[in-house]
Formats: structure tokens, C-alpha cells, sequence
């Protein structure tokens, strides 16, 4: 996925001795300074360089102080007294991004010179920079404001005045550049080459007035293009969709994975006082390494949509009016056991989690219901992360045995019009009018319960609403599309009274089968671990922030063929 | 320093819109040919080619060397505007560089400058780069060193030499021109 990973080394075993700060370590062959003084929990600070892009060693925030081993006259490396060889240091310092270890190789990160060092380079960068922190949707989390705390000297010489850059260039559908903001380091540039193969940014003009710019005509908007703003050092690259929103500091983060498609990338939700204000990619190197798309990130604007269902809906007369919570369990168990197991049907979903499934399959099984399907929620892939499943959970439905891959739902339409389908209960807030069922024929049955986060055609028609929550709103798991198990946490509660629809199915199933043995997420975990055999010995805390590979499918038929 | 180009902004006019002649393209596919390992290489002789033989280089220029040699146009708009060397804008028939570099300066290139310029009849200061006079036959711009120290001031007519340009000097270029 990434051309570069600078970070890993190629053989872990491979190791040569370098000594950090006076300490003799074994490093692996190999790994540039930078990554070799993380390991030895030193920090380096740096600004172009990044793990997963070329090295072009333009910042000079790195410069550290190298040493080689001191040799003799028979060509030996002089040992000292501790049995190491003694290290001649060079007089002039080294960029840790682009000097990788050799053997013996002297390493000091904190010496004078290097401090030194880097204090003159933040005086460089900040002589230009507008210092506009107040208003910069960086601060908070800006390296030219961490790194000016901690090496920089807290004032400037400069009395000249500063180049004036252009401040507000629209870039592309969704990033705005501040190119006074901008140190040059040429993230974003490499990024949209090296990894997108999409070359339109670079910079134009020659020393302090070197200008980040896309080529005139064209602009910068690709499907990743937002992951630009997160290699960003500093304030110069800025989501339109959350600048000027909030300020960084304010937000919860929360992990959880995006449930745009069927590759969960692993995500940070930054959330305010029950407000979702963004989501960034987490590193996770077996699923999306630090990268997301864009639409996944924007996909959450939904939560605060109108459409979104805050009540219990019942019908009465013909229109549908809010209820309790109490009244429309009721209502649906006693209108399920009207009908007979062999007349109902069951959309589960590919966007419910694990935890909701198992209750759910609870719940058929000891009804004795066998229709039960998935909608397919088909999307295009992209080659590179988005994959053509719609459904976040598809591998799940496919593990609880609760989905034919949409196989049986196609013949529902046609059932319910012939009176052999009589009571529909739909999980997940699957719309099944624009899955081909239509509305006519939802009109015809004598029971439709609906669960889900938004208003749609088939909320519009059931005789019971039932509001769940989405992503961002609820705790639990889901596999993906490669048989990644991973976790969701929940970030904002639901809107209203909504609720997590695993406690929806659970008293549903109370009502209906009187079943109560499952109480909370880790009863269901215990359960579903001694009947699923992906899942033994698994319970959700043990599942991580990483997620467990649980089986290999190594290419998804869907992320070829689209 | 020159300005970014402003796509439309330009739209091709003076001699960059005229027609590339088999010559043009095989003298472009000669320099190519002198850099087998990465053709790249072969930009910053496409860019000269295509300044000597149009005057400047504008968007078609940089899209026609982009395309001759897989590049992206950023990559050439780059070199483009790095290099004072390369304009992007046409100049006039007869090209005048003053040096400005601390030797010429202290030699007087500034009063040369300034008789250039009033007799061109030409306004701004000359630091925003070429200055062009209304009728298109001049243009005059100050350039850094020129290396020739021991003969400030000096100046560049198009590609020809001339050293030690006072006032006097300066009004017989000009008159040369006409």
C-alpha cells in the first residue's frame, strides 16, 4: 500500500550495535536515525520526514550529532575501556532522516550542538510564519507550536518584514491552503505523487518565496486528498469541512473503525459534547496504515441530519405517532406472535455489529423464523482502501449464518404479495423499498417492524419504529471484508431516545421468548465465543485497539471486481 | 521574481502561439535523445528551446514539454518559475538585462537603468520583473551578476554584450535599436 516504510525494518533479526545518548543498543540494519532513536525511546523531532513518504530531507529539524567507530592503525576499531569501541565524533552535524545505522555508530540526540541546532532551525522556519495561532485550525495539535515549546528559543530576531503569501487558496472540493502557514516541507506533495499518482500540488517561485500551489486549472481533489491535512505539520492545509469548526483541544477522541465500506479503516472520532466534528484515520498498518478516504471521513455529517429517528413510532389509524419504548416492544412482540415463524421474515443487516447479530440470531433461532437474509449494499472500489462492499459487517452476517448474500431476500417481494411472507422485521436501518421490495407490496403485510437511524421509504411504511444508533453512537464489533475482527466504541450518545440496537433486539427477545441470558456485551461475547469457532476464546476487551485477524481472505472478490 | 502562471490568464499571445515546425520538434527529440537514462533530464534544455524559439515559456510551453516527456505540468511550472532565467510572459524585440549586483551597482547601473528606462518610456521600477514598452520593441529588467565585474556597468541586449554602459552609451544602444 505505501511505497515507503521507512519505520519497518526489513529484518527485525538483522541487528547492528549503535550507541543513543551514551547507551549501547542493537538496532536493526537498516532503519534510519530518526526510527532508531524512537526505538530507543529517544525523540527526534522532524517535520518533512514521514514513515510512509520518500526522504527528502528539506526541514533540517532533524539534524542529530554522528559518530563512527574510532580505527586503529591496523584498520580495528579502538575498543575502550568498556570492552565498546570509542567513537570519533564528526564535527558537523547529520539529518537523522536520511542516515541510516551502521555499525558502531554514535548517536546523540540531546547534545548541545544538537540543541543548538535545532533552535536555529525553528528561528528559520518561524521568520516567515504569521504566528496566526489564534485563529489556526492547527494549534493544539501543531508541530511548529510543540516543537517551538520545546527547543525553540520563545523569541526572534527578526525585524524585517515577513513575505506575504496568499492565505486563503482554494486547493480542491475540500482542502483551503494558508500558504503563509506553510514550511515547505513537501508532505502533501509526496503524498499526492507517491502514493495517490496524482501529481498536481508542488511549490513555485525560489527561496522565501517558495508557494505550495496546485497547477493553475487544475485542482488538488482526489478521493484521499484529506489525508494531506493530517501529514500537515502546520496549520497550512485545512479541511473545509472542519475549519473554523472547533478547536482541537476541545474534542473527545474516541477509536473506533469507519463504517463506510467493508474495510473498516481504523479511526480517531473527535467528539464535542454529544457532537461528532471529525474523524481521522488511526494507524493500523493490517488494515489502512494511516490513510482514509475522504467520503468515509465525511460520513458522518448523517448523525445530526433531521431524518434521523429520536423516537418509537406506532401506528395507529393509518399514521404513525411516537410511543414508549415499552409500548412498541410490546406492541411488536405481541404482533409477531400473531404469525406463525414460517410467515415472518428477517432483514438482518450488514451494518448491525456482531454483538447485535448474535442477539438477533438468538432471537430467530428460537423462534423458529428460517427467512432470514442481508441487503447487499454494493459500492465501487477503488484499488486502493474503499472496498466495493457497502456493508461493514458482512463477513459477521455471514459467520451468525444469517445471511444467503441476498439470494433469498430477492424473492420476498413476490412471497409477501402472494400472503406467504406476513410479518417483516428489518434490522439496521436497511431501507428493502430500495432494495426491490416496494412499497405497494410492504402495504400488504400485516406486520412491519423497522430498527434503524434515519427515515426512509420502509420506515415510512412499518407499523413499528424502532430508533437505533449509528456508528459513532454505539459500542461493539464487526469483521471485515479481509476477516479482521474489529472494535467500535461508542463516542456520542444517540439522539432523543434512541438507543443501541442490540438492547432494542435484546427486550424485543425478552418479550417474545422470554430468552434473557444476554445482559450485556459480554454475556453475548460468551456465548457467541463457544458457538461461532472464529470466535472461541475471544471476548470483546481482548479484541484490542488493532483489532485480531480471525481468518485470511487475502483478496475480497468484491475490491476487484467492483 | 517571477509571478505563477494564472491559468486563461495569459492565453498564448506574442509568438508562443505560433505553429512547431518539424525543425522545432526534432531539435526538441535531439536533446531528449542525450539523456537515455531519464528523459527528465531533458526539461531544463526543452525550457531554453522553447524560449529562444518563442520568447517565453507560457502554459502551452508547459504543458507541451510535460507531455513530451511524462511529466506533470506542476513538475515543469516549477522549473519554470525558479529560474529568473525563464519568463513566462513575452518581452520586447530588444531584451535589456542591467545588472544589479553589488560591483554594477556601485558602478552605476542604477543611473543606467534609469536612462534605459526613460528612454523606452517606460514606468514601475523595474523590480517586478520585465518591463515592456508600449510598441513591443522594448523591454528591460535588472538581472544579477552578469560576470563582468571589472567592466560594471553592464548589460545584455538580447544575447549581445556590452560593458561599461554609462548614460552615453546607454542612449547608443537604444538609437542602435531603431
Amino acid at each position: 500500500m505505501n511505497p515507503w516504510n521507512h519505520d519497518v525494518a526489513k529484518d527485525e533479526n538483522d541487528l547492528v550495535d549503535v550507541q543513543v545518548d551514551g547507551v549501547w543498543t542493537r538496532m536493526p540494519r537498516g532503519l534510519n536515525v530518526v526510527e532508531v532513536a524512537q526505538r530507543a525511546k529517544k525523540f527526534i523531532p522532524h517535520y518533512c520526514y514521514h514513515p510512509k513518504l520518500s526522504v527528502v530531507g528539506n526541514c533540517r529539524m532533524c539534524l542529530f550529532e554522528m559518530g563512527t567507530p574510532k580505527m586503529g592503525p591496523d584498520r580495528k576499531p579502538v575498543l575502550g575501556q568498556d570492552g565498546k569501541p570509542e567513537i570519533a565524533w564528526m564535527p558537523r552535524p547529520q539529518i537523522g532522516c536520511a542516515t541510516n545505522i551502521t555499525p558502531g555508530m554514535g548517536i546523540k540526540t540531546d547534545s548541545p550542538l544538537v540543541k543548538d541546532c535545532r533552535n536555529g532551525v525553528m528561528e528559520f522556519l518561524l521568520i516567515n510564519h504569521p504566528l496566526d495561532c489564534t485563529i489556526c485550525d492547527q494549534a493544539g495539535e501543531c508541530k511548529l507550536q510543540e516543537y517551538s515549546v520545546e527547543y525553540g528559543t520563545g523569541e526572534s530576531r527578526f525585524i524585517e518584514n515577513k513575505v506575504k503569501k496568499p492565505k486563503n487558496v482554494d486547493l480542491g472540493a475540500r482542502i483551503v491552503l494558508d500558504d503563509e502557514r506553510c514550511i515547505l516541507c513537501s508532505r502533501c506533495v509526496r503524498f499526492s505523487s507517491e502514493v495517490m499518482k496524482d501529481d498536481v500540488l508542488g511549490f513555485v517561485n525560489r527561496g522565501s518565496h517558495s508557494t505550495l500551489t496546485a497547477y493553475p486549472g487544475k485542482s488538488f481533489d482526489n478521493a484521499y486528498s484529506l489525508n494531506t491535512v493530517d501529514i500537515c505539520p502546520v496549520g497550512a492545509l485545512t479541511s473545509k469541512d472542519f475549519r473554523f469548526q472547533m478547536r482541537v483541544w476541545f474534542l473527545k477522541e474516541t477509536k473506533s473503525i469507519c463504517t463506510s465500506c467493508g474495510t473498516g479503516c481504523n479511526v480517531t472520532i473527535g467528539s464535542r459534547e454529544g457532537k461528532v466534528h471529525r474523524l481521522t484515520p488511526r494507524e493500523n498498518e493490517a488494515v489502512n496504515s494511516l490513510w482514509m478516504c475522504d467520503f468515509g471521513r465525511l460520513n458522518f455529517h448523517f448523525l445530526e441530519s433531521k431524518d434521523r429517528l429520536h423516537r418509537p413510532l406506532l401506528r395507529a389509524a393509518g399514521e404513525q405517532f411516537p410511543g414508549t419504548w415499552a409500548d412498541a416492544i410490546q406492541r411488536s412482540a405481541d404482533g409477531l406472535k400473531k404469525v406463525k415463524p414460517e410467515d415472518i421474515a428477517v432483514v438482518a443487516s450488514g451494518r448491525l455489529t456482531l454483538e447485535e447479530l448474535f442477539v438477533l440470531k438468538r432471537l430467530v433461532t428460537e423462534l423458529g423464523v428460517t427467512r432470514v437474509d442481508t441487503v447487499l449494499n454494493l459500492g465501487q472500489a477503488d484499488n486502493f482502501l474503499r472496498s466495493g462492499d457497502g456493508n461493514p459487517n458482512r463477513r459477521g452476517t455471514e459467520l451468525l449464518g444469517l445471511s444467503s448474500g441476498g439470494r433469498k431476500l430477492g424473492s420476498w417481494g413476490a412471497e409477501i404479495e402472494s400472503g406467504k411472507i406476513k410479518a417483516l422485521l428489518v434490522t439496521g436501518g436497511e431501507d428493502v423499498v430500495a432494495a426491490g421490495i416496494s412499497a405497494a407490496s410492504l402495504a400488504k403485510l400485516e406486520l412491519l417492524i423497522v430498527s434503524g437511524i434515519s427515515v426512509h421509504e420502509t420506515t415510512r411504511m412499518a407499523h413499528v419504529v424502532l430508533p437505533g444508533a449509528a456508528f459513532a453512537e454505539k459500542t461493539g464489533s464487526m469483521v471485515n471484508v479481509y476477516g479482521r475482527l474489529q472494535r467500535m466504541t461508542r463516542a456520542v450518545p444517540p439522539p432523543g431516545e434512541a438507543r443501541e440496537e442490540w438492547t432494542i433486539l435484546r427486550d424485543l427477545r425478552i418479550a417474545l421468548t422470554g430468552g434473557n441470558s444476554l445482559h450485556s456485551v459480554e454475556d453475548v461475547w460468551k456465548s457467541m465465543a463457544a458457538e461461532v469457532s472464529q470466535f472461541s476464546g475471544l471476548s470483546w476487551a481482548k479484541i484490542g485497539d488493532l483489532g485480531i485477524q480471525i481468518e485470511s481472505v487475502s483478496q475480497p472478490a468484491e475490491s476487484v471486481t467492483g | 521574481m517571477s509571478v505563477p502562471l494564472q491559468a486563461g490568464m495569459e492565453s498564448c499571445v506574442g509568438p508562443e502561439k505560433g505553429e512547431l515546425t518539424p525543425a522545432f520538434e526534432s531539435q526538441a527529440d535531439e536533446l531528449i535523445s542525450r539523456y537515455p537514462v531519464s528523459k527528465r533530464s531533458a526539461v531544463l534544455p526543452l525550457l531554453h528551446l522553447w524560449q529562444e524559439t518563442f520568447g517565453y515559456i507560457g502554459p502551452r510551453g508547459v504543458e507541451w514539454i510535460a507531455k513530451k516527456l511524462s511529466l506533470q505540468e506542476i513538475q515543469v511550472l516549477e522549473l519554470v518559475t525558479f529560474y529568473p532565467w525563464f519568463r513566462q510572459k513575452p518581452v520586447g524585440r530588444f531584451h535589456f538585462r542591467v545588472c544589479r549586483t553589488l560591483p554594477c551597482a556601485l558602478g552605476g547601473s542604477g543611473k543606467t537603468f534609469a536612462a534605459l528606462k526613460k528612454l523606452m518610456n517606460l514606468s514601475s521600477d523595474g523590480h517586478e520583473g520585465a518591463m515592456i514598452s508600449e510598441d513591443g520593441l522594448f523591454s528591460l529588467e535588472y538581472s544579477e551578476c552578469l560576470a563582468s565585474c571589472g567592466t560594471a556597468p553592464v548589460v545584455l541586449r538580447n544575447d549581445e554584450f556590452y560593458e561599461k554602459v554609462d548614460e552615453k552609451r546607454a542612449a547608443d544602444l537604444v538609437a542602435g535599436c531603431r
